[in-house]
């Protein structure tokens, strides 16, 4: 082995002794789409995951196959924070086209794991420098060009073990999660992994700052990302009709749940499927089909993102008025338009609220970590039968397709509520039948599916005006009637949908608002503005709409309130002003909007700006 | 609607009568040729003894897509938005297997805003029976021409349409459509035999029907028109359709000049000869007829194609018997066994 010894520069700016930094760094590692990193970097997060030390990883990939530039995040945490970190640690710069950026972006004092021929080291001097030859190293091992391609990214995830001090056994062990069935592949990846590790070893004396230590604070603890998370909900929700077209960031959502259905819902004595999977020709028809089959009585659902959202308008109205039972997923992605397809945004709010021509308001489920991805999910299903009618989860491309830590799921609890569905023995018992009679005062009629033998149980759907008995009518009273009892039984959905999580801590003068992945930035922020600036601040995550009370209540408890959000316009804050007019004055926005996800020390910096803190 | 069932009279095999299979009052325009079909569809149903509480109507929007309402009132019916019927079918047959599919649509609704649908139902095959009331013109916004009108049609206003007709059945049958059929509202013998031959039919049956619009276009030179459509009629054959339950008639007819097809549920169509040859299972026999008959400006109608062998999507998704929307909870969620596996293969 062949082995180019390379003298790496000062440690740091000004040379001083820098402490050791445990379990508390990202790394971010810059690669070419289509390169094959996705293994590499999936497996560095599991074997730092393995040591116990809590992890995330976020993939900020382009709306490309192969060719452009492509980073992934691996944020170690040791206090648990999982939500983005701006500022970088550790770099491994793979990448030609980027790797002057790439280097300019590490804070002072971090290292840079580099393939040597990017010659990374002459854009600064105030970094910790590896040149390592990552391609020729592999070249020992592959002789195929294609495959060498993929297995250099494993030899610097070797190396970064060893200068990280991640025992090889971990990696290993990420290795063979990772290519399960494959041995020859564990095989090979092992090699190039330890060859990335033996030439540190032998090349590089001095230790890194930043070390990673065995905790124990990942036990029993599960790494996923939200797209399986909901798909695992759908399975637990119990899902017979899964209607879909393909868009990033939600397509594996639909196909993740398509592949649980496959293991865990055929009829083991027939073999048959006690589910259907339709990938439709468009969104339009995704949900027509979805609606069709929620109509029928199927628990039936929809995957999209916000251009599909934007085609669903029509018949989510339709759904709203003619009060069909159905979920609709929407993982968000960068709007306007294709936007920025893969990156993630909070902008179809307001979309999402009223989606529809003519007065609509719809019920949105608002996931924030992975329990409530899987918990939100299946209780989408059972408020869509209760309340018959369309229910929007919005998750978001961060918690969607990134990995997060969450604790196991639970079982969910009770029996699935399909709702008040009139069968052929209570028509019988009952005499009477009205689709959109209100009979309990709370907004919610009865429905009959179609196929009830029972000379009551037919009724016409339609999306035009209607009265109690579903006929086609245009009398202003009954359309008023209509419309009125739709706002009665949305007032009877605030009392059964998900409520804010609300903290209220003592003597804390002004608040902050958020939903969704934005809370992991909050969280964050929050210890930070306690720590740095001796500030508190009450806190309300919104976890669904319509909004409630509490929400009035938390906003008058302060006098300035911060809405916090990964939009431009400020949606949820526009929404918050539209509820409680009276107190819009003291609704303030924080606005985080460039595709990336929102960090801690960009909410920090804002309200510390906006309410001119001092630092301690 | 009534509950009660004759007890004597023109009853079919559940006892139910006529009445039994008619719908609301139309509000459609005194003559509409919609009305007549409505009123065929009623009497498939009846005479077919088809059990209405099986039975799903499905529309889009439009004069055509108002008629369910008109009949079949003991049956669950879904006007849904413009054009997009198809999907709202398919989720529906989906859910339920079970139920009896019927959708109706007008050519605005089919060959214009809903023609990706249309395409991609016929492509799956959902089992369902398709009628597109055909009059070449949209009535409910007062008259503007439709994807199906003849280039050169005129309106009564005196409007020239200068773009060529999309037509229905040939694009079926491009479409992998396994029953195209083609009929006039005015001739009710042949389309309650098509209707019947729809219903036991497995995969989307289609059936273009010219349902001339007397308000808009229904003028002596308009190719849409009743007076029209009985001048250039040319039957492929004389329709004869069996119902499975009934026995064939044993009737002799000289070689080549009736032909039976047996349909998926046993039923059979005799279709007998009236001048030409034709072969309805002959997939591109059925498309040269098609082209030969427009150029010559003939309205051609019968069964133009099928494959009664075909297998439709609800065999495709290996579905259980029973249908998805009736499954019970344990059917349904799995057990926790499934999740505590499922949260291991994430540690």
């Amino acid at each position: 082995m062949s082995i180019v010894k390379e003298q790496t520069p000062a440690p740091t700016a000004d040379g001083s002794e820098v402490g050791e930094i445990v379990n508390e760094f990202s790394i971010q590692v810059a690669t070419v789409n289509g390169s094959g990193s996705q293994s590499a970097n999936n497996v560095l997060m599991r074997a730092i995951f393995h040591m116990g030390v809590p992890v995330s990883g976020k993939n900020l990939f382009p709306s490309n196959i192969a060719g452009l530039p492509t980073w992934f995040t691996i944020r170690a945490s040791a206090k648990g924070f999982i939500g983005r970190k701006k500022e970088i640690d550790i770099l491994v710069a793979m990448n030609r086209q980027t790797v002057r950026q790439d280097v300019e972006s590490v804070e002072p004092g971090g290292i840079v794991l580099y393939e040597e021929k990017l010659k990374a080291s002459q854009f600064r001097d105030d970094l910790i420098y590896f040149p390592i030859p990552f391609s020729a190293l592999a070249r020992e091992i592959v002789e195929d060009s294609r495959l060498r391609k993929l297995v250099t990214n494993m030899v610097y995830v070797g190396s970064l073990a060893e200068v990280l001090g991640i025992p090889m056994a971990q990696v290993r062990r990420g290795i063979e999660d990772w290519f399960k069935k494959k041995p020859k592949a564990v095989q090979l990846n092992v090699r190039a992994a330890e060859l990335g590790s033996e030439y540190v070893a032998e090349n590089f004396q001095r230790d890194s700052r930043f070390r990673l230590r065995q905790m124990d604070k990942t036990k029993g603890k599960i790494i996923i990302d939200g797209n399986s998370a909901s798909a695992m909900g759908c399975l637990f929700a119990g899902v017979s009709v899964l209607t879909w077209y393909p868009i990033t960031p939600s397509s594996s959502m639909a196909e993740t749940l398509a592949s649980y259905l496959n293991r865990f819902r055929i009829d083991p004595e027939t073999g048959k499927a006690t589910y259907a999977v339709v990938q439709a020709e468009d969104e339009l028809a995704a949900i027509g089909m979805t609606l069709g089959a929620g109509w029928a009585g199927a628990r039936a659902m929809t995957t999209t993102s916000g251009p599909g959202i934007s085609l669903m308008a029509e018949f989510a109205g339709f759904g709203y008025f003619a009060e069909i039972p159905c979920v609709i997923f929407d993982v968000q992605r960068v709007g306007p338009s294709t936007g920025l397809p893969t990156r993630t945004s909070q902008g179809d709010i307001f979309s999402l609220y009223f989606l529809s021509h003519g007065d609509t308001r719809h019920l949105v489920l608002l996931p924030a970590n992975m329990t409530e991805c899987f918990d939100m999910a299946w209780q989408a299903f059972d408020l869509a039968e209760e309340f018959q009618q369309p229910v929007f989860v919005a998750s978001d491309l961060d918690l969607g397709m990134n990995n997060w830590m969450a604790d196991p799921f639970e079982y969910p609890q009770g029996k699935l509520n399909r709702g008040k569905v009139l069968d052929k023995e209570e028509l019988e018992r009952i005499g009477e039948f009205a689709r959109y009679k209100d009979i309990e005062g709370d907004g919610i009629p009865c429905r009959t599916l179609p196929g009830t033998e029972h000379p009551l149980a037919a009724y016409f759907t339609r999306g035009s005006g209607h009265d109690e008995s579903a006929a086609y009518t245009e009398s202003p009273e009954a359309y008023t009637r209509l419309m009125d009892r739709l706002s009665r039984k949305h007032e009877t959905a605030k009392t059964r949908i998900p409520q804010p999580v609300v903290e209220l801590p003592q003597g804390a003068e002004i608040g902050v608002i958020a939903f969704g992945s934005t809370h992991w930035a909050i969280e964050e922020s929050l210890l930070q503005l306690k720590r740095e600036y001796a500030t508190e601040l009450g806190y309300l995550r919104v976890r669904a709409l319509p909004l409630t009370g509490h929400v009035k209540e938390f906003v008058e408890r302060y006098d300035r309130v911060y809405v916090v959000e990964q939009n431009r316009d400020g949606q949820l804050a526009g929404l918050i002003r539209m509820e409680i007019p009276e107190n819009a004055g003291r609704i303030l926005k924080i606005l985080h909007y460039d595709g990336l996800p929102i960090d801690a020390r960009f909410v920090t910096d804002q309200i510390a700006d906006a309410e001119g803190l001092e630092k301690e | 609607m009534s509950s009660t069932v004759k007890s004597s009279g023109n009853v079919n095999q559940l006892g139910l009568a006529m009445a039994d299979y008619k719908g609301a009052r139309s509000t459609l325009c005194a003559g509409c040729g919609h009305d007549a079909i409505s009123s065929q569809i009623s009497r498939t149903f009846f005479e077919m003894g088809v059990n209405p509480y099986r039975v799903a109507k499905m529309s889009g929007i439009g004069c055509s897509s108002k008629t369910p309402a008109y009949f079949l009132g003991r049956s669950h019916g879904f006007n849904s938005v413009h054009g997009r019927m198809p999907s709202v079918a398919t989720g529906a047959v989906v859910a339920n297997r079970n139920l009896i599919c019927l959708g109706v649509s007008g050519d605005g609704d089919t060959a214009s805003i809903g023609l990706g649908q249309f395409c991609h139902m016929l492509r799956r095959n959902i089992p369902m029976v398709y009628v597109l009331e055909n009059n070449g013109v949209y009535g409910l916004t007062k008259g503007q021409f439709s994807a199906t009108s003849e280039m050169g049609a005129r309106l009564r206003g005196g409007a020239v349409n200068d773009l060529p007709a999309i037509d229905i059945c040939k694009l079926a049958i491009e479409m992998g459509c396994s029953y195209v059929a083609r009929s006039f509202a005015a001739d009710p013998r042949q389309v309650v035999p098509l209707l019947k031959g729809a219903l036991s039919h497995n995969g989307t049956a289609v059936i273009d029907i010219l349902s001339p619009c007397v308000t808009f276009n229904d003028h002596d030179e308009s190719s849409r028109s009743y007076s029209w459509g009985k001048e250039h009629e040319e039957l492929l054959h004389q329709i004869d359709f069996i119902p499975h339950f009934e026995q064939l008639p044993e009737i002799d007819y000289a070689e080549g000049e009736m032909q039976q097809v047996e349909l998926h549920d046993g039923s059979v169509i005799q279709l007998r000869k009236v001048e030409k040859d034709y072969d309805p299972t002959n997939n591109a026999h059925a498309f040269k007829m098609l082209r030969e008959t427009r150029e010559a400006h003939e309205f051609l109608t019968g069964l133009i194609y099928i494959d009664p062998s075909a297998s439709s999507f609800i065999d495709r998704l290996n579905l259980v018997d029973d249908p998805l929307a009736l499954l019970d909870e344990k059917q349904l969620r799995p057990g926790p066994e499934v999740l505590d596996q499922l949260m291991e293969e994430f540690m």
